[in-house]
């Protein structure tokens, strides 16, 4: 199956084409045959995994060359693709939540007329993704980046009838645009560097750049990360994101394209290897988001909006590990396989419940939906006890680690970092318990035409699945370090390292601010009765439901100087350089006019001149002549 | 040599009649004086040995050239009389300088230079012989190609003064054609008092058809009630359809 | 009597149908101005045909009245067909060229 991994872009790609094309015949078929483009691809990835499996350890990587794509000078990019346990997992990660999460919008979607066009975007962005992790140079990546970033901010407003909703998909346009830029430097730096893009020549010729350049192509690809995985400073699109259709949600901004940034900078890790600089701005940049998303996560009443706070915190776990080196790459990614499934899971019954609600999303308007809504209930009480770590589910596993791996160092850096990661944990713990409760216990706050009921099976069964991974796969993957053995070949192998810490002290004390956190959302939102208007609340809480303020702090930053810089732009355009060419022109214009005056229009006139001009023959022959 | 009279009755009788060039306000007399000018010249081409050049200057400025310029004068308006007062700011003294300079300025140019004058015991004189074997040997590609600028512009200004006519030329069956159409009387009107018996200006003629023609009867007499109907003059079986 | 007088006679005749053109608004009257000019230019030939001893001088005049009586035709066609467009024939009426 490896030489068929061209199928896993080519597929999704023209399924996604024709549905678009086919036009309105299409609509009948056309959510199943998204499922079954994307689930095509899931059969191919898994074929891959077993035959990559059946290989030695060292030989796991293989490399499909498509076609010379750009000849141009001295650059010179071949389109091919890199089939490693790296790329492999997140193909089978993104094709396998793909599918599933295809399967629940053929339910979820059913009422929509555009639900053809939902899909041909939905395997749009399946072939985009794909074509991200499989490349095999950064320019062929940065094509599947932009492909991802097309389909997001299409699904993103795929309700665009809304202005509202528009408005989010062109913010996260934009500013995923931003992050772009930071990949294109990185590319131009990387070229300047080795002269070439292809991964093998750049990631292999990293050991040799001196320690500034990588330290820039590491920034740059940090800036890259940040506006595709919603990172600090460019986490403010994420929440706005959740306009689109849920299932959007969970595939795109929670389980898939927002880890994306991740793979880059694992994929990047000989360069972020050599530039310390460069990995303890990722590590912070990491802690700074955990803290923030879970910050924000503790006050959002919008079920979307919380969760969407958690991604941001979750992938700021993740790039926190990214940043820790080594150590750090095999957990980052086994947290985002781990998160993947329970946040997708998460997502999935949030939409369950939205179905069931009439698309309510105030949690103050939920309340007791474990009676009306068994399935939902434990689906997502599985993903909720995976992130917060419960053992012996998912997140315990992973995320565990990372807080051991934070807490490895010397000096100051294992205190910060491992306390922010520690503190994120019970903070999770607050705020998810905080919507489940709100969620699924307590007294009904319903409105009264709502009366909720369990959805079908097409959207519970992809839920019951990913409850399932959420349950075990943790502890499948982690027993004997499997994951961790079998990204060896990407992310090179590690010895083990003590934290400052004891390990048990670790685990206990974030259990146990795990429990406190917990207990105290049951105290605040179980236990006791939810108002279903939100009161004023301290002055943190109205920080942190207006997200920490990130847009007025933006629009301060950026828009309003940059909106300044360009009047004072455009004036200078005016004033200056238009002046001075308008004034050039004004300045001949008018010479022009004084030499207007000489074409009188009288006959006599010219005369005059001709025999002006004979006088001064004349003269000059009788002084000459003198 | 030449007479030293005549030179100076030639200057006069050149640089007189021309500065009416500059004085005179009607435009016939300026032409009359530069015939008197062109005279003059032919003059002095005579008493320079060029006899040829003289009776050319005659035949050609006199008789052609200022003639064809008084006819124009006549087709333009003999009476246009040009009034003196400048328009152009300035242009006066433009003039005065420009004009004045370059005489002057040659003037003393010439005066300064010194020639030595071909004086031969039998002069070169330019008679129609002699200018012939120059004209027609040396020049004759000169005189060819005048010649077709001669006919060039002749038919130039047959061109520029020709006025197309845009519209073809209507016949007289046409105009009559268009007379009828238009609901004229086929006929001609006739006079009044035609089959008069007395002072028959006061009886309206018959058409062909024996109907009288009011409008053959003075307006005046109709206004003062002397007409009369006819209708005595009519067939008696036809009398009621005639009406005054 | 030098011969050189006669060119001295067309240098102020010159500046005279100079002086015309220059002041008359008259296009006739200009016009005869010119060809005063072309006179005065004709003399200065002759006479210097005179005192080179040499016809070429005539010859040229010759030419000259050649091609002055072909302007001459041209040129009053023209001031017809100006009349005929504007019922006028000053010099100082049409302007359109003004800059």
């Amino acid at each position: 199956m490896l030489s068929l991994t061209w199928a896993l872009i080519a597929v999704p790609l023209a399924s996604a084409l024709v549905l678009l094309l086919v036009g309105k015949r299409g609509d009948s078929w056309a959510p199943w045959a998204g499922v079954g483009a994307s689930g095509a691809t899931f059969v191919v990835g898994l074929g891959a995994y077993i035959e990559l499996l059946s290989r030695d350890a060292s030989d796991r990587s293989h490399h499909q060359h498509l076609f010379a794509w750009i000849t141009g000078g001295e650059l010179k990019v071949d389109a091919g693709l890199l089939v490693d346990p790296l790329s492999l997992t997140f193909v089978l990660l993104v094709s396998m939540v793909g599918t599933l999460i295809h399967v629940y919008s053929v339910a979820y979607m059913a009422e929509d007329k555009n639900r053809r066009i939902f899909f041909a975007y939905l395997n749009l962005f399946i072939a985009a993704m794909l074509l991200l992790v499989l490349a095999d140079s950064f320019l062929l990546l940065f094509v599947g980046w932009e492909g991802v970033g097309l389909a997001s901010y299409l699904l993103i407003g795929f309700w665009n009838y809304k202005p509202e909703y528009a408005t989010a998909a062109k913010k996260a346009f934009v500013v995923n645009r931003i992050g772009d830029i930071g990949l294109i430097v990185a590319m131009g730096l990387m070229f300047a560097a080795f002269g070439a893009l292809d991964f093998e020549t750049v990631l292999g010729g990293a050991a040799g750049a001196s320690e500034a350049t990588l330290t820039g192509i590491g920034l740059m690809l940090l800036l890259a990360a940040t506006g595709k995985s919603a990172q600090f400073p460019l986490q403010s699109w994420l929440g706005d994101a959740m306009a689109g259709p849920t299932p959007v949600s969970a595939l795109i901004h929670a389980a898939t394209m927002v880890t994306a940034g991740i793979y880059l900078i694992v994929r990047s890790a000989a360069i972020f290897n050599g530039a310390p600089t460069a990995q303890l701005v990722v590590a912070a940049v990491g802690a700074i988001t955990l803290i923030m998303g879970a910050v924000i996560g503790m006050a959002k009443d919008d079920i979307k909006k919380a969760l969407a706070a958690s991604t941001m915190s979750q992938i700021g776990y993740m790039m926190l590990a990214a940043g820790l080196g080594p150590i750090g790459y095999a957990f980052a990614i086994f947290h985002l396989v781990t998160h993947g499934f329970f946040k997708a899971g998460m997502f999935l019954g949030a939409g369950s419940v939205m179905h069931a609600m009439k698309d309510q999303v105030d949690m103050r308007r939920f309340g007791a939906l474990r009676g009306a809504m068994t399935i939902t209930w434990v689906t997502f009480g599985v993903g909720w006890l995976a992130i917060l770590g419960v053992p012996p589910f998912s997140g315990f596993h992973s995320k565990d680690k990372i807080i051991e791996a934070a807490f490895v160092g010397e000096g100051w850096q294992p205190w910060i970092f491992g306390g922010a990661a520690l503190i994120g944990a019970g903070l999770t713990a607050f705020y998810m318990s905080r919507l489940f409760f709100m969620t699924f216990h307590g007294k009904a706050r319903w409105t009264d035409d709502q009366h909720p009921h369990e959805s079908s099976w097409l959207m519970t069964v992809p839920m019951i699945i990913l409850a399932v991974g959420s349950a075990f796969l943790g502890l499948i993957l982690a027993s004997g370090d499997r994951f961790a053995t079998w990204l060896e070949p990407v992310t090179g192998h590690v010895e083990h390292h003590d934290p400052v810490l004891s390990i048990p002290v670790i685990i206990g004390a974030t259990l146990l601010l795990v429990a406190l956190g917990a207990f105290a959302a049951w105290r605040l939102y179980g236990a006791r009765e939810v108002v279903p208007v939100a009161t004023q609340g301290s002055l943190a809480t109205i920080a942190a439901r207006n997200d920490l303020f990130q847009d007025q702090i933006n629009e301060a930053l950026y828009q309003r100087p940059g909106q300044h810089v360009t009047r004072m732009l455009v004036f200078a355009d005016a004033a200056v350089v238009d002046g001075a060419v308008n004034k050039q022109a004004a300045g001949f214009l008018k010479w022009g006019e004084s030499w207007r005056r000489l074409q009188t229009g009288y006959v006599r006139s010219y005369v005059g001149t001709i025999l002006g001009g004979l006088l001064i023959v004349l003269l000059i022959v009788v002084l000459g002549g003198l | 040599m030449v007479n030293d009279v005549l030179f100076w009755v030639i200057a006069a009788v050149t640089v007189i009649p021309a500065t009416s060039l500059l004085f005179a306000r009607k435009a016939v007399h300026i032409a009359m004086s530069i015939v008197m000018v062109m005279v003059g010249l032919a003059t002095a081409y005579v008493a320079l040995e060029a006899p040829f050049l003289g009776i050319v200057q005659i035949v050609v400025y006199t008789g052609a050239v200022m003639m064809l310029f008084l006819f124009v004068l006549m087709l333009v308006g003999v009476d246009q009389r040009e009034e003196l007062k400048e328009t152009l700011k300035g242009q006066r003294w433009i003039a005065f300088f420009a004009a004045g300079g370059i005489g002057t300025l040659l003037v003393v140019q010439i005066s300064r230079v010194t020639m030595p004058v071909y004086r031969p015991d039998n002069p070169l004189v330019g008679e129609p012989d002699v200018i012939a074997v120059v004209l027609f040997g040396k020049y004759v590609l000169v005189m060819e190609v005048l010649g077709a600028l001669l006919i060039i512009a002749a038919v130039g200004a047959l061109v520029l003064t020709h006025v197309p006519r845009l519209t073809p030329r209507q016949t007289q069956n046409e105009r009559a054609r268009a007379r009828v159409l238009a609901g004229a009387n086929p006929v001609n009107k006739p006079m009044p008092g035609v089959y008069a018996r007395h002072n028959a200006l006061d009886v309206p003629a018959l058409d062909p058809e024996g109907k009288p023609i009011p409008e053959s009867i003075s307006r005046v007499l109709k206004a003062r009630g002397q007409t009369r109907d006819g209708k005595e003059f009519l067939p008696p079986s036809k009398s009621e359809g005639i009406e005054q | 009597m030098n011969p050189m007088n006669f060119v001295i006679l067309a240098a102020i005749l010159f500046s005279i149908g100079a002086s015309a053109v220059l002041l008359r608004r008259n296009a006739i009257v200009a016009f005869m101005g010119v060809e005063l000019m072309l006179n005065a230019a004709n003399l200065a030939l002759v006479a210097f045909s005179r005192l080179h001893g040499q016809l070429e001088g005539q010859v040229m005049a010759f030419f000259v009245m050649v091609v002055a009586a072909a302007e001459v035709v041209v040129g009053l066609a023209l001031i017809i067909a100006v009349f005929r467009a504007r019922t006028n024939i000053s010099l100082d009426e049409p302007a359109e060229l003004r800059g």
